[in-house]
């Protein structure tokens, strides 16, 4: 039998192949603080794509593709595994959106985003390597530009 | 088919080479057009909230030469603004005085957040270091009269390429246009790599350069533009650039250029362009400023729906 670093859950969502390093922020853009039943966090498993991942499981919760979505920006490799009486009965990857709100802040400190209270926005313009427009001062955003909120 | 109507114009990136030639063309139709009122009963609301001469005027003469009415304010003072409002209301207040909103701001991106927020066209006359697209229009607008054309031509930006809105905002547009570019200025004050490389991506020919030497001869089109005190955090660092680039009748003479060349700025200068320019078949900046008038009589007609 094989042997599991991270126990299983019966019914829910299994959030795997997450770069270890981005496993919290992960944790926290789903919010499982929140979350009533079990939640099991693994970092550092080893990984034969990425070296180390991590994993998340939540049970009594489903995940969908939209949701899924806005981890995609730091999970870019990430599957949602759907479980149901310990089998997986749905699997998908995370897909980049054509627009990512609320999420990363825009690095330019003289953007009006970065002065008022309203939701960040950016166009995504190219997804691998990443790089985002700001809606609102147009700025583009590389990989290693982009802080999350 | 082309329509402003009820568009905001807030990024020259909003607009493909159609759209552009579209409002070049009726701002001609504009320059032959003799006193008309086709803007009576319209009320452009101007708000300022950083200064400005030339815009925020040939704004006002615009819609006043078409008949319309203007109401506003050209500093950030006199509004609510001063007593802590936000931008978005602000903007939801003004809507419902007017027709049309012209907007100034210190922060990049509030003309997207004004439109975002109000049912009224927005048009962005300057925010921050972004973007300045109706400067942008009147610009082409003043290349294509003294060059004849827009095509293939060879440009160079002079000064503070960095903070300097007129610089990106054009630049973007005559990547339509096969433009070859030259970025002169100095190693701070380099146009944002962001930039340069969008400008890559669309293909155009882009070379950085510190000074005209050896590259002046090729040019069609200076543009030159003024450091920007206001836009340094740093007085030492503005310091340090100032009065870097001085262009001279002398000076042009000196490093060699072609006998047809033009020379636009923004305006307004400081010591960047020496008065004994003016006489010059070169300069055609305050014709530039001119032509501000049928450019923006041409985008509130065509926003307003008053004419196609």
């Amino acid at each position: 039998m094989k042997h599991l670093d991270v126990a299983a859950i019966k019914d829910g969502s299994v959030i795997d192949h997450i770069g270890s390093k981005s496993t919290l922020k992960v944790a926290d853009i789903l919010n499982i603080q929140n979350e009533e039943q079990v939640v099991l966090v693994g970092m550092n498993l080893t990984s034969k794509f990425l070296g180390k991942k991590g994993i998340i499981k939540i049970e009594g919760k489903i995940i969908d593709q939209k949701e899924a979505n806005k981890i995609a920006l730091i999970a870019p490799n990430a599957t949602v595994n759907i479980i149901k009486d310990y089998e997986v009965v749905k699997k998908f990857k995370t897909v980049i959106p054509e627009m990512i709100e609320g999420m990363v802040k825009c690095f330019n400190p003289n953007c009006v985003s970065n002065h008022n209270n309203i939701k960040t926005k950016q166009h995504v313009v190219n997804k691998n390597p990443i790089r985002l427009q700001c809606h609102y001062c147009e700025r583009i955003m590389s990989a290693n530009d982009i802080v999350l909120i | 088919m082309v329509s402003f109507q009820q568009r905001d114009i807030i990024s020259i990136r909003h607009f493909n080479k159609e759209e552009i030639l579209y409002i070049l063309d009726l701002a001609k139709r504009m320059e032959q057009m003799d006193h008309t009122e086709i803007l009576k009963g319209k009320v452009l609301a101007s708000l300022f909230f950083e200064p400005s001469t030339r815009t925020r005027l040939s704004f006002e003469s615009s819609m006043k030469r078409l008949g319309g009415m203007v109401i506003g304010f050209a500093e950030s003072g006199v509004s609510s603004a001063a007593k802590g409002e936000s931008l978005s209301d602000s903007v939801k207040i003004v809507e419902g005085y007017c027709d049309i909103i012209v907007l100034r701001h210190y922060l990049e991106g509030s003309a997207q957040l004004a439109a975002d927020v109000v049912k009224v066209p927005v048009i962005n006359a300057g925010d921050g270091a972004n973007q300045h697209p109706t400067q942008t229009f009147l610009d082409l607008y003043t290349i294509q009269k003294t060059k004849g054309t827009l095509e293939g031509l060879t440009i160079g930006f002079l000064g503070d390429l960095k903070y300097g809105r007129t610089v990106h905002s054009l630049a973007y547009a005559l990547a339509y246009f096969g433009a070859e570019m030259y970025f002169i200025s100095p190693p701070s004050l380099r146009l944002p790599g962001d930039f340069m490389e969008a400008l890559k991506d669309r293909k155009v020919k882009c070379h950085e350069n510190e000074s005209l030497m050896g590259i002046s001869k090729r040019l069609d089109v200076i543009y030159c533009t003024r450091i920007q005190k206001e836009r340094f955090a740093d007085p030492i660092e503005f310091e340090k650039v100032r009065g870097i680039y001085r262009l001279s009748k002398t000076m042009l003479e000196d490093v060699g250029i072609k006998d047809n060349l033009k020379v636009l700025h923004p305006l307004p200068r400081v010591d960047e362009m020496d008065d004994s320019l003016d006489a010059t078949d070169f300069a055609v900046y305050f014709h530039q400023a001119r032509n501000g008038v049928p450019m923006r009589k041409a985008i509130l007609a065509a926003v307003l729906g008053a004419i196609a």
